[in-house]
């Protein structure tokens, strides 16, 4: 036991399991994210499915930033704070924005109609500053955290690209969960992000090796190379094939309305395993390692004999939550 | 251009002065919906599911806004006081990280089929999703409490090389002053809810509602009330002993008492004078306030001049500390006064609803004087002897500090507004829409005219009444 569990395979295993929190937050808070961004102003009924579509998940999707945050607090405070002290201001206005979207979700169903549409655009709002903040603040930790105006410039292209992105996961979500003229809506908006975020990989793929001279050389070693090279080679084969599937959506008996979004998921798998493997062993771009900056082998280890017994749990009952509400979403009554 | 440790303060203070709003009601109403759903599993009178359909809008509502004020503590405790985490991560880290762990994702997803799954799985698997959020709230209240406890008594552990390390978790969970914080903030909990679901029912009630349910939730509001308030007081004191114990110094400032004396007044009213360490404008009960806290006439408590240097800011606690005992006397006084009306005569006057719709936030205004006394009580020191605010403080340049703070506060202010009124609008609401039954929740027809005040007896002995209705 004592051999494996060493203060560096420690630090390893919560670095993997921050990644995975901050990937499992991207993936499912993006789609309601998504859903927000896209939220069509000029058609009520299909504001309400789209809505209803993640009523029951979206205080569980967000609960992995929670958990991501609060992960790279306790392992590596050290990191926690420098990284978040840079992003004092756009991690504000990201945490303003989340709390506008979160509450315009309860306070629309609740207030009188002739407010409804002014909580729907605090919903829209909301939901397209937090996921401009969250690419704006990935945008500059790519750059190094410096805020230079190369790097502001960077980081709102960044930002542009994740509201696409998360506009696609969130149109692949409504394709797989509505119906009708709403799904043939959702198709068109899946086909407009998909392009979109495919430009936006495309251009971050060039940029990123050009700005961070240790990135083009993880990516050009061999062997590992050829490894890494099957990445970008996953990620544009999803584009390809979703671009056929879309033609063809949708099909008798919704046949193939979940593939978008799939897809989808494993295009942000590749970007995000692109992205950590450009930066490891890093948490601080340049400046700090996961190995330096993780806190005691006791309290990392306390803290992983906890994880073993309780993520399987949240993963079953997570399941469960998805499998009660799995099919098309219906308008949703509460009780 | 400001101090960065004042505003980190005030900004932190306010951030955590509105997210404790929140769970404050979320953990005692998640019980008191697994009450009533489980009453109604009982029972099957439709009744139990009105007053659980109506509360649980008002539970997602105030969950909603627990959780999103509550990711801005993650993010602050990092920005805003660095120095914490360096010093103390070592115990705070695990236990912040079991709050999500066990509570966290526990709650919000079992809260997405207590609020949307009544109709698509089986009734145990509803009842148990509403226990387990209940449960979960719960949770996350004990894992926040252990820690906010520890940073106030702190034990079970050692200094290497000016961290600390963690020797013995058993203690470090249940330290000294953690049984008792956590018994008080539950039981402020559960009086905060009562007098909310006591005051909007009595609201329902006055804008002529005269439906059954109004009157039902009503009634266990106003007699758990009645049952709680004098256990509150038990306990308040009991913890009060205990900082006697822990931090005489906190209580010294509780008191307002500057000389170490035997036979100490209770003041009633003072204005504390800390540039001249004295109190003007006393009024005190001669020797009462040893009696309290010594269980003896002549007994000695410390003054406030033993700790000079090393004690809180006087005033603040002192004021929050007479607020808080204020509003719980005075919750006394009315839970007891409206649950006698009621037995007595199965109704309330007007005066009566009007005083309980006047209380409905009371709750909120005793919790927070009491965090306020607890917290601002344990100054200078962010964790008691171990770690100074001051040493914790951010870098952060103060105009980004006082730009953020007012970006949040005009939010907060905004949604503070619209969350009290959204609350007396579903009242409204509620008293003019007809009840709507789902089929499977319908065994019995809804009521249009239970127009007796009554809210006494046996509900399934008026399921006849409302049939006939």
């Amino acid at each position: 036991m004592d051999t494996f569990f060493t203060q560096h395979n420690l630090a390893l295993i919560f670095a993997v399991l921050t990644a995975i929190s901050v990937l499992m937050y991207a993936i499912l808070d993006g789609y309601d994210l998504g859903v927000g961004i896209l939220l069509p102003m000029n058609n009520s009924e299909a504001r309400d499915i789209s809505i209803a579509s993640i009523g029951p998940f979206w205080d569980a999707n967000e609960t992995w930033l929670v958990l991501a945050v609060g992960l790279l607090l306790v392992a590596f405070p050290s990191a926690h704070s420098a990284i978040l002290k840079a992003f004092y201001l756009p991690a504000t206005f990201m945490l303003m924005g989340l709390i506008l979207r979160g509450v315009a979700f309860d306070f629309r169903a609740k207030v009188m109609q002739s407010k409804k549409r002014m909580w729907d655009y605090a919903f829209k709002s909301g939901s397209i500053i937090t996921a401009f903040m969250q690419g704006f603040m990935l945008g500059l930790y790519v750059m190094g955290l410096e805020y230079t105006a190369t790097s502001l410039i960077f980081a709102t292209f960044s930002g542009l690209c994740v509201c696409a992105a998360y506009a696609l996961i969130g149109s692949a979500w409504l394709v797989m969960k509505t119906q009708g003229e709403i799904q043939k809506d959702a198709v068109r908006n899946t086909k407009i992000t998909g392009a979109l975020t495919f430009a936006g990989i495309l251009a971050v793929c060039m940029v990123n090796p050009l700005v961070n001279t240790n990135v083009l050389q993880v990516w050009t070693q061999a062997p590992w190379a050829y490894f890494y090279a099957a990445i970008p080679l996953l990620c544009f084969a999803m584009f390809a094939l979703g671009y056929l599937v879309l033609k063809r959506l949708p099909m008798k008996n919704d046949y193939g309305a979940w593939l978008p979004f799939t897809m989808t998921c494993i295009v942000f798998v590749c970007c995000f395993l692109g992205l950590a493997f450009s930066f490891y062993p890093y948490l601080v771009p340049g400046q700090l390692t996961l190995y330096e900056a993780a806190s005691s082998k006791e309290s990392l280890m306390i803290i992983f004999v906890g994880s073993v017994f309780v993520l399987p749990i949240i993963g079953a009952y997570t399941f469960v939550a998805y499998y009660i509400f799995r099919g098309k979403a219906k308008k949703l009554s509460y009780y | 251009m400001f101090d960065v440790l004042l505003l980190s303060r005030i900004q932190f203070a306010a951030n955590i002065s509105f997210h404790i709003l929140f769970p404050t009601i979320t953990i005692a109403l998640g019980w008191l919906l697994f009450y009533f759903k489980v009453r109604y599993d009982i029972s099957k009178h439709p009744v139990w599911m009105r007053a659980y359909r109506f509360w649980v809008k008002v539970f997602a509502l105030t969950f909603a806004l627990g959780v999103v004020s509550g990711i801005t503590m993650s993010f602050q405790f990092g920005t805003n006081w660095p120095g914490f985490m360096e010093k103390v991560g070592n115990i705070a880290g695990p236990l912040l990280a079991y709050e999500v762990l066990t509570a966290f994702f526990l709650e919000a997803t079992m809260l997405g089929i207590m609020l949307f799954g009544f109709t698509r799985v089986p009734g145990w698997l509803h009842t148990t999703a509403t226990f387990l959020v209940a449960f979960g709230t719960t949770m996350s209240a004990f894992w926040i409490l252990v820690l906010n406890s520890w940073m106030q008594t702190p034990v079970g552990f050692e200094l290497r090389d000016g961290v600390v390390h963690a020797t013995d978790w058993f203690a470090i969970i249940f330290n000294p002053s953690f049984p008792y914080r956590f018994t008080h903030m539950l039981m402020a909990s559960a009086l905060t809810v009562c007098f909310l679901v006591a005051g909007i029912s009595a609201y329902r009630i006055y804008r002529g509602d005269n439906k059954k349910a109004p009157r039902l939730t009503l009634k266990t509001a106003l007699f758990s009330a009645a049952l709680l308030t004098p256990l509150q007081a038990f306990v308040g004191d009991l913890h009060g002993l205990n900082t006697l114990e822990h931090q005489p110094q906190k209580v010294a400032a509780m008191e307002g008492i500057w000389e170490t004396q035997k036979g100490a007044d209770m003041l009633l009213f003072a204005i504390p004078d800390e540039e001249n360490r004295e109190n003007k404008f006393e009024i005190g009960i001669p020797k009462l306030a040893s009696l309290i806290l010594t269980h003896d006439l002549n007994g000695e408590l410390q003054g406030l001049n033993d700790f000079e240097g090393a004690h809180p800011p006087v005033a603040p606690v002192f004021f929050s500390f007479r607020i808080m005992v204020g509003i719980g006397l005075l919750m006394i006084a009315v839970a007891w006064w409206c649950a006698i009306s009621l037995k007595r005569k199965q109704t309330l006057s007007k005066l009566q609803l009007g005083v309980l719709i006047s209380m409905t936030f009371a709750g909120w205004i005793a919790t927070l004087a009491g965090w306020y006394v607890t917290e601002i009580g344990r100054q200078p020191y962010l964790v008691s002897g171990v770690l100074k605010t001051a040493d914790a403080v951010t870098t952060i340049a103060s105009e980004n500090v006082m730009l953020t703070f007012v970006m949040y506060m005009s939010l907060y202010i905004v949604l503070l507004i619209a969350y009290i009124r959204t609350l007396f609008l579903l009242a409204r609401k509620a008293v003019e829409i007809e009840e709507y039954e789902h089929p499977k929740a319908s065994l019995v027809p809804n009521t249009i005219g239970m127009l007796d005040l009554s809210v006494s007896g046996n509900v399934l002995g008026n399921r006849q009444t409302e049939q006939g209705a």
